[in-house]
Parts: C-alpha cells; sequence; structure tokens
C-alpha cells in the first residue's frame, strides 16, 4: 500500500519530524468513526459464529486485578481461576494472561507455572505515569526480572498533551529497551487524550517508539474502552503494518462486562483488520467481570437455558 | 409622491424625450433628436443582428412611434449567451452588493421618470397621471426588491434540527439563467415585476419585453447600462412571442422559463413543454394587478435550496 | 481462523402477505373496475410474493373523485390540529408495525434488513411526527397568514425507498390540508397495502389517502388525469420530462425529484476511513438504488493510490446476500429489468477502456444480484461517468485542483447532491457554495433527516421535500 509518509526510520530522527509526522496522519472525523463502529454494533453473532466467538474472547482475556487492597491470596484465586476459567467444563479455555501490580508478579508467576496463561504487570507509575523516568525503567526491570511476561505501562500523556511527542516516544523506546524479552504493551490512557486524533498520533507514537501491543485505557478514568476508539486504533495498527512496520496487537481495556460488549470488539477486529489479528497474539481484553458473562453465555449456548451466577466462581 | 415638476402635456410634440419626438420643429425652432431602440445583450445595444425592426405605434395604433429592433433566434441565443457568462459573477457577488447596485438603478430609473411616463402613456394609452402613477410604483417596486438582496435567505434559508450529530443549514441560491416574456399590457411596471426577482437572488435573465409597447423596457435597459450592473446580467430583447420565445424554451442552457406575458394558452402549453426537454422551472401565465404587492412568489421561483449537512465532532 | 458469521435472517413469520390485493379507493381495499391482475415478486429469490391491480383509467376515476369528494367534504374543512392528529396516529402506527414493515420492505424490494430496520422505517414514521406538527401551524410558515391547499395531489413514488418514499410525499400533502392519489411502484406495492391498512387503524377520513396500484401505464393515467391540482413524482429524469410536458398548459403544480450523478469529492487531507466509509455508504448502500447516490468518486490524485487501496479492502468485508439476514450489507437488485441495466452499462464502461474492479464474492444462484463494482481510470466522457446506473457501480476519477474538482463534479445536467471530503473548514464551504446541487454532503453522505430539505438543481428535478420548505409543494403559493 502506498502512504505518503516518509520511510518510518526517518520519522522520528527528531522532535520536529516526529511532529510534522503525526499532524500528518490522516484526521478522523469523529461523526464518521463513531457511526461506522456503532454500524458494527448491529452486527448480529448467532449459533456457532457466537460459539466461535465467546472462546475466542475467553482465550482473549487478560484477567485483571489492579486495586490498592490486592493480596497474594486474591492472586492466587485470580490465577486459579485463569487456568480454569469453568471448573465444570473442560473444554473451556484458558485465558490469556494474568495482570497485576509489579509486586504482585511472584505469586502470580508461581500460581500460573506450567499453565500457559502469561503474567502481565502493569507498570510506568501505572495508572497517572507520573514519576522520574528512571524510577518507572526500575519497575519495568523489576517486574520482568521477577518473572513477568508481559509489561503494561503507561504513556506520559502530560508530554502528549504539551506537544512533547518525541519525549513520549524515547520513553516508550526506553521502556521497550528495558523489557528486555518481555513484550511490551503501551496504554494510551484515551480518555485523557479526549479526541481521535490524539488516538491515532498516539498510537502510531507507540508503534514507532517499539510497542507490542497498543492499550486503549488504564481502567482507573472514565472512558475507558469504547468501541470507536479500539476502532481508530486497529485502522492505526493496520495502516503501520501497511507502510512496512511490524504487526501491533491492540488490548482494549476498561468497562468491558458483558460477551455481547466482547462480540461487538471481535466484529470490529475482523471487519477492520481481519483474521490476522483475531488471535490471543495480537487481540486482548484487559477485564475481570467480563469472563464471567463469557461463562454464563457459553453455558447458555450449550445447554439451551440461561445458568444461574452463582454456578461460576467469583474469582 | 412627486418631486419632479409636471410634465409637458405628453403628446409626443414637445420634444421632451417622448418617443418619435420633434416630428415637427418644437416651440424652440429645434428639430429634437430621436432615439434608436435598440436591445441590449452582453451590456451592448446592437441592432438585431437579422437587421429587421417593427413599427411601434401608440396604443390607439393613431400615432407612429418608433421602430423597435426584432430580435431573431440568434439574438435570443447571443442574449442567453450573455446571461449565462454573465451569471457566475454576479451570483458571486456579495448579497449586499447586488443590494447596492439594484438600488443604484432605482436612483436611476427615478432620474428618467419623465421619460418613462411618456413612454407608458404613449405605449399603453392610459393618461399621464396614471402613467406618473405607474412609473412611481414601478421605482418602488425596484427599491422594494432591491432591499431583498439580502434578506430573501435570512427569510427563506434555515438552520434544520436533525437528528443527529450533524449542523444542517438550507440556503437560497440563483437557479441560473431565466428567460421571461414580460407583461405585454404593463410595459414598465409589469416589466420591473418581473425583472427584479429574477436578478435580485443572483440570477440573471433574457427578457423578452412587451411586443406592443417595448419601448419603456428600452430605456431601462440604458438605465441597467449606466447602473453599475454587469453587462449580460439582465438582456432585453424587443420582438415577437411567438417567434423568440419558442427558442428560449427549448434552449438547453436557460434554466427558468418564466411565461409571465404569454396570452395565447396554446402557445404558452407549447413552450411549457419544450421548457420539460431540460427541466426549467416554469411559471405559468399570469396577469396579476402588477399595482399590489407582489409578494414572495415570484423572487423564490428564480431560487434553489441547497442544503448543507456537516459533521459536528472534534 | 476465520470469523465466520452464521446466518442470522430476520423471522418472516411477522409479515401476512395476502394471495392478492385489491385497490385502497375511499378508505376501502376494493375490485379493480377495468384494472388487471399482475405478480409481484421477492427480487432475492424470484418468488411470487402475491398478486396486485394494475389499475386501469376507470379504477384511476374513481380513486381521483375519493379523493376529490373527501378533498370537499372533509378534509380541507377539517381544522389544522385535527388533520395534525390523525398524522400523529399514522407515524404511531408506523412506529409499533415497524419489524413487520421492514420486513415486508426486504422481502419485496431486496434490500438488507438492517437498513429498511435502521433507515426506511425510522426515517417514515419521523417523517409523519413532523409534519404532524405544521398541520396546525402553516400560518407561520413564511407562505402568507392562512395559506391554501391545492387540493387533490397526484404522487408517484419509485421502488428503492417504497414506504419512505410514500411518507415524503403523503405526510406533506397531508398536513397541508390535501388530499392524495398515491401509486406506488410497479416492483414494490407491498407497504403501500400496508399503509392503507394503517390508515384504516388510524380511522382516517375514506378518500383521504387512496393508493392505486401499477406500472408506467397506471402512473400515465393518474397524472395525466384532469381531476388532479397536483402531481409529484419521484423517479427517472426521462419519466419526469414526459410528466412535465404532459402537465404543461395545465393548472397542475408540479414537483420533481428526479435522477442524480453524484460526485463525491475526496480531497488529499481528508479524513480518510471516514471518506471511505462516506464513498461506500454512498454508492453502495441500497445497492447503489439512490436517486443521490455518489456514483462518481472525484479523488485528488496525490492520494488516489492510498484511497482506492483503503476502499477496495474495504469493499472486501461487505456481506452479499439474504435481504433478511440481519448481518448483510448488499442485497437483491430490485429487478431483473434494473439488473439488466446495470450489467449493460457496467460492459460500456469495459467496452470504453476502464477498469473493472468487482468485490469478489459468491452470489446466490436465484434472484437478482450484482457485486459492488468499482471502476477506475473513468474519465468525464466515458458514459458510466454520465449516465446514472441506478446500481452498486463507482466510477472513480482523479483532480488535481480545488477548481478542478467542483468543475468536474458540475460537470453533468443532474444536480441532486454531492459529497466534498476535506478536514478544512473553509475549503469545505468554498466547496459547498460552488457546487450545483440540492444537497451537498461534507464528511459525510446519505444523510435524511425530515426537517432538512431534499431536492435537485437542473434536471435532477425541482421542488422540495422535508423541512419547511417541503410545505410549498402543497399549498397554493
Amino acid at each position: 500500500m502506498a502512504l505518503t509518509a516518509p520511510p518510518l526510520a526517518d520519522v522520528t530522527a527528531s522532535a520536529d519530524t516526529l511532529r510534522r509526522f503525526l499532524r500528518g496522519l490522516p484526521p478522523v472525523d469523529q461523526v464518521g468513526a463513531e457511526a461506522r463502529a456503532a454500524a458494527l454494533a448491529t452486527r448480529s453473532i448467532k449459533t456457532t459464529a457466537k460459539a466461535f466467538a465467546l472462546d475466542l474472547a475467553v482465550r482473549m482475556v487478560d484477567l485483571t486485578t489492579l486495586e490498592g487492597q490486592d493480596t497474594p491470596g486474591k492472586v492466587r484465586a485470580l490465577c486459579a481461576k485463569a487456568r480454569r476459567p469453568d471448573p465444570m467444563d473442560p473444554s473451556c479455555p484458558a485465558v490469556a494472561a494474568v495482570c497485576v501490580y509489579g509486586d504482585l508478579v511472584p505469586v502470580a508467576v508461581e500460581a500460573l507455572r506450567g499453565s500457559g496463561v502469561r503474567v502481565a504487570a502493569v507498570a510506568t507509575a501505572f495508572p497517572s505515569g507520573r514519576a522520574p523516568r528512571e524510577v518507572k525503567l526500575a519497575e519495568v526491570r523489576d517486574a520482568v526480572a521477577a518473572g513477568a511476561d508481559e509489561i503494561d505501562m503507561v504513556i506520559d500523556r502530560g508530554a502528549f498533551l504539551a506537544g512533547r511527542y518525541l519525549d513520549v516516544h524515547d520513553e516508550v523506546a526506553a521502556v521497550r529497551e528495558a523489557c528486555g524479552h518481555a513484550h511490551l504493551k503501551v496504554i494510551l490512557e484515551t480518555g485523557e487524550l479526549a479526541t481521535y486524533d490524539n488516538v491515532r498520533r498516539a498510537s502510531w507514537l507507540a508503534m514507532l517508539g517499539g510497542a507490542d501491543f497498543i492499550k486503549t485505557s488504564t481502567g482507573k478514568v472514565t472512558p475507558a474502552s469504547t468501541l470507536p476508539v479500539a476502532l481508530v486504533m486497529l485502522e492505526a495498527a493496520r495502516d503501520f503494518r501497511a507502510a512496512g512496520g511490524r504487526q501491533v496487537g491492540v488490548k482494549v481495556a476498561g468497562g468491558i462486562r458483558s460477551a455481547k460488549d466482547a462480540i461487538r470488539y471481535l466484529v470490529v477486529v475482523n471487519e477492520t483488520v481481519g483474521d490476522d489479528w483475531l488471535t490471543p497474539d495480537w487481540f486482548r481484553f484487559g477485564a475481570s467481570s467480563l469472563l464471567n458473562d463469557l461463562l454464563m453465555q457459553r453455558r447458555k449456548l450449550a445447554t439451551g437455558h440461561y445458568a444461574d451466577p452463582d454456578e461460576f466462581t467469583i474469582d | 409622491m412627486s418631486e419632479t415638476p409636471e410634465t409637458s402635456e405628453v403628446d409626443g410634440a414637445a420634444g421632451d424625450g417622448t418617443p418619435a419626438a420633434g416630428g415637427a420643429l418644437g416651440a424652440a425652432g429645434r428639430l429634437a433628436v430621436r432615439k434608436t431602440y435598440k436591445l441590449y445583450i452582453g451590456g451592448k445595444f446592437p441592432r438585431s443582428e437579422s437587421g429587421r425592426s417593427y413599427e411601434v405605434r401608440s396604443a390607439d395604433g393613431s400615432r407612429f412611434l418608433a421602430n423597435a429592433a426584432l430580435a431573431s433566434r440568434k439574438d435570443a441565443r447571443d442574449a442567453v449567451v450573455a446571461a449565462r457568462a454573465a451569471f457566475s459573477g454576479w451570483s458571486g457577488a456579495t448579497a449586499y452588493n447586488r443590494g447596492q447596485i439594484l438600488y443604484r438603478i432605482a436612483e436611476m430609473l427615478e432620474g428618467r421618470r419623465d421619460q418613462f411616463a411618456a413612454e407608458v402613456a404613449a405605449g399603453e394609452g392610459v393618461s399621464a397621471q396614471q402613467a406618473a402613477l405607474l412609473v412611481d410604483l414601478a421605482v418602488d417596486r425596484w427599491v422594494w426588491y432591491a432591499g431583498w438582496s439580502d434578506k430573501i435567505d435570512q427569510v427563506d434559508g434555515s438552520s434544520n434540527p436533525v437528528a443527529g450529530p450533524y449542523f444542517d443549514f438550507s440556503v437560497s441560491e440563483p437557479s441560473g439563467v431565466a428567460a421571461i416574456v414580460a407583461p405585454p399590457r404593463s410595459s414598465l411596471l409589469g416589466l420591473v415585476s418581473v425583472v427584479a426577482p429574477a436578478i435580485v437572488g443572483g440570477g440573471t435573465c433574457v427578457v423578452l419585453a412587451a411586443e406592443r409597447c417595448p419601448l419603456p423596457a428600452v430605456t431601462l435597459a440604458e438605465v441597467l447600462a449606466t447602473s453599475d450592473l454587469p453587462g449580460g446580467v439582465v438582456n432585453i430583447l424587443t420582438g415577437q412571442v411567438g417567434e423568440v420565445a419558442p427558442w428560449l424554451a427549448s434552449h438547453g442552457d436557460v434554466d427558468v422559463l418564466d411565461l409571465c406575458g404569454v396570452d395565447d394558452p396554446a402557445l404558452a402549453a407549447e413552450l411549457e413543454a419544450a421548457a420539460a426537454d431540460n427541466l426549467k422551472r416554469v411559471l405559468r401565465p399570469a396577469d396579476p394587478d402588477w399595482t399590489a404587492d407582489p409578494g414572495l412568489g415570484r423572487l423564490r421561483a428564480f431560487l434553489e435550496t441547497k442544503t448543507v449537512w456537516h459533521p459536528i465532532g472534534t | 481462523m476465520p470469523f465466520e458469521y452464521a446466518p442470522a435472517p430476520e423471522s418472516r413469520s411477522i409479515v401476512d402477505i395476502a394471495p392478492s390485493y385489491g385497490l385502497f379507493i375511499g378508505g376501502e381495499m376494493v375490485d379493480p373496475v377495468d384494472g388487471t391482475p399482475f405478480k409481484t415478486v421477492n427480487p432475492a429469490t424470484e418468488e411470487v410474493l402475491s398478486e396486485v391491480v394494475a389499475a386501469g383509467p376507470r379504477d384511476i376515476d374513481r380513486a381521483v373523485d375519493a379523493a376529490r369528494t373527501a378533498y370537499a367534504q372533509v378534509w380541507s374543512r377539517l381544522p389544522g390540529r385535527e388533520r395534525g392528529k390523525y398524522l400523529y396516529r399514522l407515524a404511531r402506527l408506523i412506529q409499533e408495525r415497524a419489524r413487520e414493515l421492514a420486513v415486508l420492505e426486504s422481502i419485496d424490494n431486496g434490500k438488507p434488513i438492517r437498513e429498511s430496520r435502521d433507515v426506511d422505517l425510522p426515517l417514515a414514521a419521523a417523517h409523519f411526527f413532523y409534519y404532524a406538527g405544521w398541520a396546525d401551524k402553516l400560518a407561520y410558515a413564511g407562505f402568507g397568514p392562512a395559506p391554501r391547499p391545492l387540493g387533490v395531489a397526484g404522487q408517484v413514488i419509485p421502488w428503492n425507498f417504497p414506504l419512505l418514499m410514500l411518507a415524503w410525499k403523503v405526510a406533506p400533502a397531508l398536513a397541508t390540508g390535501n388530499t392524495v392519489v398515491l401509486k406506488p411502484a410497479e416492483t414494490t406495492p407491498l407497504t403501500a397495502l400496508a399503509f392503507a391498512e394503517i390508515c384504516q387503524q388510524a380511522e382516517l377520513p375514506p378518500g383521504v389517502v387512496n393508493i392505486v396500484t401499477g406500472a408506467g401505464d397506471t402512473g400515465r393515467t393518474l397524472v395525466e388525469h384532469p381531476g388532479l391540482d397536483k402531481v409529484a413524482f419521484t423517479g427517472s429524469t426521462e419519466v419526469g420530462r414526459q410528466i412535465a410536458r404532459s402537465v404543461a398548459g395545465s393548472s397542475k403544480k408540479l414537483t420533481l425529484e428526479l435522477g442524480g450523478k453524484a460526485a463525491n469529492i475526496v480531497f488529499d487531507d481528508a479524513p480518510l476511513d471516514q471518506a471511505v466509509e462516506g464513498i461506500v455508504n454512498g454508492i453502495f448502500f441500497n445497492q447503489g438504488h439512490v436517486c443521490c447516490a455518489g456514483s462518481r468518486l472525484l479523488v485528488q490524485e496525490s492520494v488516489a493510490g492510498e484511497v482506492l487501496d483503503r476502499l477496495k479492502r474495504r469493499l472486501q468485508t461487505l456481506r452479499l446476500g439474504d435481504p433478511l439476514d440481519k448481518n448483510t450489507d448488499i442485497g437483491a437488485i430490485n429487478s431483473a429489468e434494473q439488473l439488466e441495466r446495470i450489467r449493460t452499462l457496467s460492459e460500456v464502461g469495459e467496452q470504453e477502456g476502464a477498469e473493472r474492479w468487482s468485490v469478489d464474492c459468491p452470489l446466490p444462484d436465484r434472484g437478482y444480484w450484482f457485486p459492488p463494482t468499482v471502476f477506475t481510470g473513468v474519465s468525464q466522457a466515458h458514459r458510466i461517468a454520465r449516465v446514472e446506473i441506478f446500481g452498486p457501480v463507482l466510477s472513480v476519477l482523479t483532480f488535481r485542483t480545488p477548481d478542478e474538482a467542483i468543475a468536474k463534479a458540475n460537470n453533468t445536467p443532474y444536480g441532486l447532491s454531492a459529497g466534498v471530503w476535506t478536514d478544512k473548514g473553509s475549503r469545505i464551504l468554498w466547496a459547498a457554495q460552488r457546487l450545483r446541487a440540492g444537497v451537498v454532503w461534507a464528511n459525510t453522505s446519505n444523510r435524511f433527516d425530515p426537517t432538512s430539505p431534499f431536492g435537485g438543481y437542473k434536471q435532477s428535478g425541482f421542488g422540495r421535500e422535508g423541512g419547511r420548505h417541503g410545505l410549498e409543494a402543497y399549498l397554493d403559493v
């Protein structure tokens, strides 16, 4: 695909080239993007398609707990759930990862050993990102050393909104380096970026900086993930690859509570970037309560009647 | 009402600008200089390319008033070309500017009241007093329309409260080139009442003057030519409705056909049917009381409504 | 592993199609006097749906008489307030029966249920709602202190939005105090006949709305009927011309909403993803059976490649098939005749040297289908850039400067709609001012609303439908 951008390598040569590049990205019309997302949300996913989507969604879940009151016990319970989301149904797949604060990574690593479920840690002064860079990098190195497979960093929204794009980029690049073998998910916190133009620019910034995933939200800010935000980020990932970049995954997080919501996201993925992104390697849901609704819908599909919520474990 | 001194008894003998004035030596022993009544096309005053003219006589047929140009098919064609050429500039002018120019025309009309009155009286067969009144009404009518240039869109336009995140507004725009058959008996007031609404919104026109009393139309052309109105905005033909109108009705580059002055219903139907070829907007024959409040009907008939949508978002 | 959507058909058990229908005259379904039966089929399956009547001249006489009687004796005497309440009833009944009417529309027309459900039906109800409110406020509409209705209106509507076009015609006519004889299109009579039943449920006075089915002959008989005061037509420019000729010399007021060959102008600074959506919505909405379809894409040469890449990629995701499937984007072509026209013109496009690209999707074995198709390398001189195809066929042309874009966009005898895509506000207003079209969609496409006047310049017709402006067509002003 022809893209009227300079070769990507030159984009980050200076603050000026980066700013010019980001400003040269096609703008996003809010109403049009939201209308497209709303239209996709009307897709009717039934029977076999629904079964496929529910299982896929389960496999894409980053089961998350990011609370001040998190304890090793809570994390162990969550890990047990992650390994076998529906203990009564052996056909139910495991989730993709468990996502915790950095200090609880050792607990999760221990609890998930041998399961194939990955351990993700939020880092870089999550959720605000307000800390000196060295502190942030130390946090990342610590989590990786403790065995985290994936690091969910937050971008410096203050720097972004102040127009210091190169600073944001450089920080992502520094974190990427600190991650070593771990996958890096870059949280844009789209609710604070406010416009879709910013979401698109921040997506490109993160991808240029070396993100393996771009992620919508921390879950601590409203609005968190929305369908049109996901659409714009998926378009950015699509365009980035088409422009000669890598394939970058997308993670939506925050406020996704129902199976219906999750399926809508999968439809958006399917019709925006297609099959290539329809695996847990390239698309994730950051969620906690979503999982149980997925399980209940799986059960409904299998048995033909609605289940009692208490048939599913609370964590 | 009238600030100008009473004119002479308009009888064509006083050498005062009356048509065919100065058939004989006037009181001062001077032979008047007569006017040649020509066409008005693209801001110029050509004779008919056909070289033809026809005799214009007083309403009662008793007196020769002038020879008017007998417009041909090709004159009509040239007039449409001129009107089309003028359209983009005139429709693109600001409404304020159009209003200024139209008001300027009213000023010039006022200055020629006597001449118009004489021509109207002679051509329509009305009394001098009645003719003067008709001229006054015509000037006032022109002033009335001039003021609409920057108001019609505020009256006719709208912002439309659509059920969605869109700003949606409608504006009036001129349809384009109008071909007008002027009222046959109201040679100035009627003429002004069909020409002004056709151009105030930014349209241009070709008008076929009243066949038997075309002289005020030519004098109006002289007013237009000296009023900053861009050439081609109004083009005035004199001649026969039956000969010229069919060419205008079937012309593919005419957008509006005003059959106002077509007296013959069979011809009007024929012209309307011909206008269907390129789906002209058609105003059917009408013979209203020209002294009455004209309303907005005519003005609107030369306008299109354009609706523009745009999303509202960040 | 691909994410395949399982069939998700809307149930058709909600509709009850009678084996045959009469004509709706004087408040009742009546047998024809001199009409003859013909069949209406489901274009997606070629299944015969019902037998309806091609009304004859005497049937039309009866219908016009019924409308005249209702006008003189009831409707013109009714206070606007009461007329308005009838219209509110009609709006509510349409809303209440929306699902049924949507399914019926999709079965008879071939359009995807997603569109009949989300576009046609909500807009039809909204149109009645909007004009209901005008009925007792006409004195404030700017057409004089006591504007008068015209009398009896003959209305002929097309097959592309059957019920919505009915609403566009009937609602303003009734609100202003006229009575109507409406002829739905030959291939899509069923929702109009369902509307007849709705008129009965609303207890609308007999004769205020009369519905006569039939084809071109019936339509011609209707518009030429001397008992009409008003003719309103939506359809092809050619038929519009014939109607304009036929009313010449009469006192019938005429409004026409005709064809188009709209340009969608995409500048290099446009929001490209939304522009692509707009292009898709512009020409592939309703299988391109839209008079204001954006059938000419004018794209700035500097982004032409990128826009086309994005467009083609997007088109591959369109889902063509069963109109009743809730996930269908592209339904059936409305008739065998229309399909033939689309095929013929597409072949002409190829013969004239344009490059044809169609979405690679399987077409159902039965029914009338045409894949979304894009022609590139099109120039103004190609027939596919000039003739209204009325199908899912897009012609792509390029331009270099804003002036060139406008010149090309306006270089058509039509003037119904136009689109412009750019991020620059002043350029939008500049373009909107210069485009000779009745509707300009800037950074959006194919939007409709009852408050928003719609209608064409030049050979796209005259008169406006919708909004305050739409009242004028039915008032003696």
